[in-house]
C-alpha cells in the first residue's frame, strides 16, 4: 500500500497531525507536491538524513508556506508551457500557529491571488512544537503554558479566532472543516477541494495528547467527541454556500468533551462555573450560527 | 543603443533571460522594475509567470518554491524589503537555489530615507548570496544576465544579487548597448538541476539538521562560494566572447606604483576615477581599485593590486556601527594581513543616506589619504555636516 507519510517518523504516539496527513494524502493524487510550514509535523518527519515523505516535499520557514506553494504553482505552470514539466496538485500543511498567527498574511495573500492549492490547517490549538503556548487558535478557557491557571486567571481569556470566516471572506471556491474521526467526510472534502480551480482550505482538528492532556490511545475518540458535542462542527462552504456535512441533531453535553482533557480541568472548579457557562454558550451559538448561515447562503447563492 | 534607467535595464535583461517566474513587491527605488515587467506581461513580451505577492517575505518565499521546481527565477527589492526578506535569504542559499535578485541599494530606517547607501546589502552580507556591485546602467544590464549563468552553474548553485545605488543608478538614464536575445539564451542555456520537486523522484527540501550535520551543509556552501570565484571568471570570459564587454572581479585604475589608492564599490568608483585622472594630469599619482565582485571576495586580486601601493584608503558607503571600521575596510585589511602585507589601511565612510559625492569630493578624499596620522586608527566620516 502507498504510504505518503512513512511509519518511523518522530511524531508522538497518538499524534493527530500524522493521521490528518495520512487521510488527506490518501485522498489526493499520487503526484501531489507537499509544502509544509515549520512546526511539529515538519521537525518530526524530515530529520536529516532521514525523511518520512514519499511525496516531493518542501519546507523553509514558519510563516511562508502559502507563498512557497504560490511559487511552486507558478514554477510548474511556466515549465509546462515550455514542455519541461507538467502541473501537479499542491497540498500545504500548517499548524494553527503557522495558519492563524504568523502565517496569516502569506495565507491571505496567496488565496486572494487565486493561487491553486489546498491548504490544510492541522489545528491542535496551540504552539505544541515549542511546548504548548497559546495561539490564535487556542479556545477560550484552555490551559497552555502562556495562559496558565491560578487565582487571577482561568486559562485563555479570549475566544478562538474564526479562521474559516477569515478564509471564506476571501471568496475561495471551497473551504471546509474536517475530523479524523469522520474520515470518509474528510477524504470526500479533500477530493472536492482538489477538483476546484483555485485556492481551497481545510481546517482539520488534530488532537494533541501532550498539549490537551489525554491518554494517547484516545486521539480519534477526542476528535469524535468534539464533533458529537458540537464543539467542532463539520461543515463546508462551497461557492459561498454553507452546509453542515455531519449534522449533530442530539448533541452530547459539552462537558463530556471538556472533562476528557486535562487542559480544561479547572473549568469544573466551583469558582470557574461562569467561565464554563461562557464556553458552553459559545459552542451552542456557533452551531446555531452555522445552521442559520446554511439557510441564508443557500437562499442567496444556492441553485 | 538605447537610453534606459537602471531599473529598466534590469527588467529588459530579465525579459531576455528566459526567466520563468518573477515574484516581487513594490518598494522605492526598485519599483520601476516591477512596473516594467508588468508592462511586458500585459503586452505579451514576457511569457513567464509574474506573482504579485503581498510582501517581500512572500516574494522570496514564492521564488524559493518556484526555484525548487527547476524554474529560472528572479526578484527585486531594496532597503526595508531586503531586511524583510532576511530570513529567507539564508533559506534560499542554504537550499542552494540559484535565484537572481536585483537590489536598488537604499539606506535603512530609522529615520526613513529613500536614498542610496549600501547598508541594506551589507546587512545581508553573510547570507550566502553572491554579491556584485555595478557602477553604471550598462553594467547593471550585463551583470543581471551574467548572474543567471553564474548562479545556475552546477559547481556553484548559489543565489546572487546585482547591487546598484538607488536613484543614482536605478533612475538615471544612460546609454545601453542592448544585446540580441539569441546569443544571451545560448550563453545561459536552460537550468539543468536534477534536484527539483518531481513526483517521479520525491526529494525532501528543507530538512531539519542537528549539530552532527548542520556544519557540513555550511561547509558545502563555503566551497561553492570558492568555486564561484573561478566560475565568475569563466562566465565573464564567455560573456565577453559574444558581447565584447568585460568588467573583472575588480577594476584597477593606476594602482601599480601609485602613491595613494582608494578602494571603493558601486557608482562612486566612476567618480573617484574621474577625480584621479584630473589629479594625475596635474602631476599626482593616485589610483582607484573598484570592487565589483564583493562576495565571494576576490582576495588574491585585491592583494596583488594593492601590494605596490604606497598608501591604501578604503571607502565604505555603509556604517558598521561599533566596529573598528567599515565592511570593505575590514575585508581589505584582513586580505592584506593574510598575505603578510603590513600596509596601513585608512578607512573612510561616505555617502550615507544618499549624501552626494562629487568629483570635487573625490579630490578632497584623495587629499585626506595623504595623511595617515589624521585617521588615528578610526574611520573618518566624510561629508558629515558641521
Amino acid at each position: 500500500m502507498d504510504e505518503p507519510l512513512s511509519p518511523g517518523h518522530r511524531l508522538c504516539p497518538g499524534c493527530g497531525a500524522s493521521l490528518v496527513v495520512r487521510q488527506v494524502l490518501l485522498a489526493a493524487p499520487k503526484d501531489t507536491i507537499v509544502a509544509n510550514a515549520t512546526g511539529c509535523l515538519e521537525v518530526s518527519t524530515a530529520l536529516y538524513p532521514y525523511s518520512a515523505w514519499n511525496r516531493p516535499w518542501i519546507h523553509s520557514a514558519f510563516e511562508n508556506a502559502p507563498a512557497v506553494a504560490s511559487g511552486i504553482e507558478a514554477g510548474f505552470k511556466a515549465l509546462t508551457k515550455r514542455g519541461e514539466a507538467e502541473e501537479h496538485p499542491i497540498v500545504v500543511f500548517g499548524g494553527d500557529g503557522g495558519t492563524y498567527d504568523i502565517g496569516i498574511q502569506a495565507l491571505s495573500g496567496a488565496i486572494e491571488r487565486g493561487q491553486k492549492f489546498l491548504y490544510v490547517c492541522y489545528d491542535n490549538e496551540a504552539y505544541m512544537n515549542t511546548g504548548i503556548q497559546r495561539s490564535g487558535g487556542t479556545p477560550r478557557g484552555a490551559w497552555t503554558t502562556t495562559t496558565q491557571v491560578g487565582s487571577a486567571q482561568a486559562g485563555k481569556t479570549e475566544a478562538k479566532k474564526d479562521i474559516m470566516s477569515i478564509v471564506v471572506a476571501h471568496h475561495v471556491p471551497y473551504a471546509a472543516t474536517a475530523s479524523i474521526s469522520h474520515w470518509r467526510d474528510l477524504m470526500n472534502k479533500v477530493r472536492k477541494a482538489l477538483s476546484k480551480n483555485g485556492p481551497t482550505f481545510m481546517q482539520v482538528m488534530a488532537p494533541c495528547t501532550r498539549g490537551w492532556r489525554f491518554d494517547s490511545a484516545k486521539t480519534v475518540k477526542m476528535s469524535k467527541l468534539a464533533v458529537e458535542t458540537r464543539f467542532f462542527p463539520l461543515y463546508e462552504v462551497e461557492d459561498g454556500v454553507y452546509k453542515i456535512t455531519i449534522p449533530v441533531t442530539s448533541p452530547k453535553p459539552v462537558e463530556e468533551y471538556l472533562k476528557a482533557q486535562g487542559r480544561y480541568s479547572h473549568l469544573f472548579l466551583q469558582q470557574n462555573a461562569t467561565e464554563l457557562e461562557i464556553v458552553k454558550k459559545g459552542v451552542e451559538d456557533n452551531y446555531k450560527r452555522l445552521e442559520r448561515l446554511s439557510q441564508l447562503t443557500s437562499q442567496i447563492y444556492g441553485p | 543603443m538605447v537610453a534606459l534607467q537602471g531599473d529598466e535595464a534590469v527588467a529588459e535583461a530579465v525579459r531576455q533571460c528566459d526567466v520563468d517566474v518573477v515574484a516581487a513587491y513594490p518598494i522605492t527605488p526598485q519599483t520601476i522594475i516591477v512596473e516594467k515587467l508588468a508592462e511586458f506581461v500585459a503586452t505579451g513580451r514576457f511569457s513567464g509567470e509574474f506573482i504579485t505577492v503581498e510582501s517581500e517575505h512572500s516574494a522570496l518565499s514564492a521564488c524559493l518554491g518556484a526555484s525548487a521546481t527547476g524554474a529560472r527565477v528572479f526578484t527585486a527589492t531594496s532597503s526595508q524589503g531586503l531586511a524583510y526578506m532576511h530570513e529567507m535569504l539564508y533559506n534560499v542559499s542554504g537550499m542552494r537555489l540559484p535565484i537572481v535578485m536585483a537590489v536598488a541599494n537604499r539606506a535603512l530606517s530609522a529615520p526613513l530615507v529613500l536614498n542610496a547607501d549600501h547598508s541594506d546589502m551589507m546587512g545581508s552580507r553573510d547570507s550566502g548570496w553572491i554579491q556584485v556591485y555595478a557602477e553604471n546602467v550598462e553594467e547593471i544590464y550585463d551583470r543581471t544576465i551574467q548572474l543567471f549563468r553564474l548562479s545556475e552553474d552546477p559547481r556553484v548553485m548559489l543565489p546572487s544579487a546585482i547591487n546598484f545605488e538607488g536613484f543614482i543608478l536605478s533612475h538615471d538614464k544612460e546609454r545601453v548597448r542592448l544585446l540580441e536575445d539569441g546569443p544571451i539564451r545560448r550563453f545561459l542555456r536552460r537550468p539543468t538541476t536534477k534536484h527539483r520537486l518531481d513526483p517521479k523522484e520525491p526529494f525532501t527540501f528543507g530538512a531539519i539538521a542537528t549539530p552532527d550535520t548542520y556544519y557540513e551543509f555550511r561547509m558545502q556552501q563555503a566551497e561553492a562560494m570558492r568555486n564561484a570565484l573561478a566560475v565568475f571568471e569563466e562566465t565573464e570570459r564567455e560573456f565577453e566572447a559574444f558581447s565584447g564587454r568585460r568588467y573583472g572581479a575588480v577594476d584597477a585604475y593606476n594602482t601599480e606604483g601609485a602613491d595613494r589608492v582608494v578602494v571603493v564599490n558601486g557608482c562612486t568608483a566612476g567618480t573617484m576615477r574621474v577625480a584621479a585622472r584630473a589629479m594625475n594630469a596635474g602631476g599626482e599619482n593616485v589610483g582607484v581599485l573598484a570592487i565589483k565582485l564583493y562576495r565571494p571576495f576576490p582576495t588574491e586580486e585585491v592583494v596583488s593590486r594593492l601590494r605596490q601601493a604606497k598608501s591604501v584608503m578604503t571607502m565604505d558607503r555603509s556604517i558598521s556601527l561599533g566596529a573598528p571600521s567599515g565592511p570593505i575596510a575590514e575585508d581589505v585589511k584582513s586580505a592584506l594581513k593574510g598575505a603578510g602585507i603590513n600596509q596601513p589601511v585608512m578607512s573612510l565612510v561616505y555617502g550615507i543616506g544618499g549624501r552626494d559625492v562629487t568629483v570635487e569630493d573625490g579630490k578632497k578624499i584623495f587629499g585626506l589619504a595623504k595623511d595617515e596620522t589624521s585617521f588615528g586608527g578610526a574611520s573618518v566620516m566624510y561629508g558629515v555636516k558641521g
